[in-house]
């Protein structure tokens, strides 16, 4: 190989927006199990609706978080 | 003021000639100062945070200082308000032992609330909270109450217990598992509660910004007028999940600084 790396691709514009792509991965699928799982419980339990939501928007909130860091992040490092 | 402090709004550019989409970013969130005592300058956020705090007093006082065995209407919402907390959140997560820290929750359900409304009232439209140091001040606090919590009902050796030691587990376990809980229950919970509302706020104010700069940007042509309004729904759209986003984030702060609460108030076994 040469001494000079070769430059093989390249992106252009702000690698931020990547980074949050990855960032939502993550989030994405627990957010999906969080309101899934949460929806399956309160059919097979109506009458435990209101402490099952409670949970399940804790349980978003907390999941969510993790996305936001990864959007806010590229604002603060820029 | 600085040339990039300058409000989309204030310059000339628009769609289809040749400009850039001025958009949002960091500056979006510094103020000038309204005056300055000494070093400490005072701004927006500062002055909204203070009114905040004297509209939640003056909503209490007037609701609760003279109360009526039969309440009126604006005594009812105060109430509705108040056992919304108590029996929401306190009596929820912590049971019983949580009456004596009803009125600290209530506080920073209500705090925390209207801190993050200020993004909805027309001149003000700022969330106090997407700067970093109103949430790291709450979380602080939390942490220094639940702090004294462990320590006042545990003593010295079983609030580092309570904190560290989970019990009920097999013995090997515990090698791994404390240093991850004393990391995780000291350091790691006031950053998060700190970093989520911060986060949620600012990720919000930055959407929104850039919906509503967009759809001055894009006036102008009738094509970009076409575009504009397409913009100006979706800020709508946007304004109104975060009013959800709002009051779910005040919540959802209340009910984790419930949660450490209920841990720290547990008796060593």
């Amino acid at each position: 190989m040469s001494a000079a790396f070769e430059t093989l691709a390249a992106v252009t514009g702000n690698i931020g927006t990547i980074g949050y792509g990855l960032a939502a991965i993550g989030p994405g699928v627990g957010v999906g199990i969080i309101f899934g799982n949460g929806v399956q419980a309160m059919a097979r339990q109506p009458e435990a609706a209101g402490l099952i939501r409670q949970n399940m928007l804790l349980g978003f909130a907390v999941v969510e978080a993790l996305a936001l860091i990864g959007f806010v992040v590229p604002f603060i490092l820029s | 003021m600085s040339s990039d402090q300058l409000l989309a709004f204030e310059t000339d550019c628009h769609l289809f000639k040749d400009c850039g989409f001025p958009a949002p970013s960091v500056w979006s969130f510094l103020f000038d100062p309204i005056f300055s005592v000494g070093p400490v300058d005072f701004n927006k956020p500062m002055l909204l945070a203070l009114i905040g705090t004297v509209v939640i007093l003056a909503f209490f006082w007037a609701a609760f200082s003279k109360p009526k065995l039969v309440p009126g209407k604006f005594q009812m919402v105060a109430e509705i308000l108040y056992d919304f907390v108590r029996n929401g959140i306190a009596r929820e997560t912590i049971g019983k032992k949580g009456e004596p820290f009803v009125p600290f929750l209530v506080s920073l359900f209500f705090f925390v609330w209207i801190l993050n409304l200020w993004a909805l009232i027309p001149l003000a439209q700022f969330p106090v909270n997407s700067v970093i140091a109103f949430p790291v001040g709450l979380a602080l606090m939390v942490w220094i109450v639940y702090m004294t919590v462990t320590f006042k009902t545990n003593g010295f050796v079983g609030g580092i217990r309570n904190l560290c030691v989970p019990s009920g587990l097999p013995k090997p376990i515990y090698v791994i598992l404390t240093p991850i809980e004393f990391v995780s229950n000291i350091f790691v919970r006031p950053f998060t509660l700190a970093v989520r509302l911060f986060a949620n706020m600012f990720a919000g104010h930055i959407l929104i910004l850039i919906f509503t700069i967009a759809t001055w940007y894009m006036l102008g042509t009738l094509l970009g007028t076409v575009y504009a309004t397409a913009s100006f729904a979706l800020t709508l759209v946007l304004t109104v999940f975060e009013m959800f986003i709002q009051a779910l984030q005040a919540y959802v702060f209340t009910v984790l600084t419930a949660t450490y609460l209920s841990q720290a108030l547990e008796e060593a076994h």
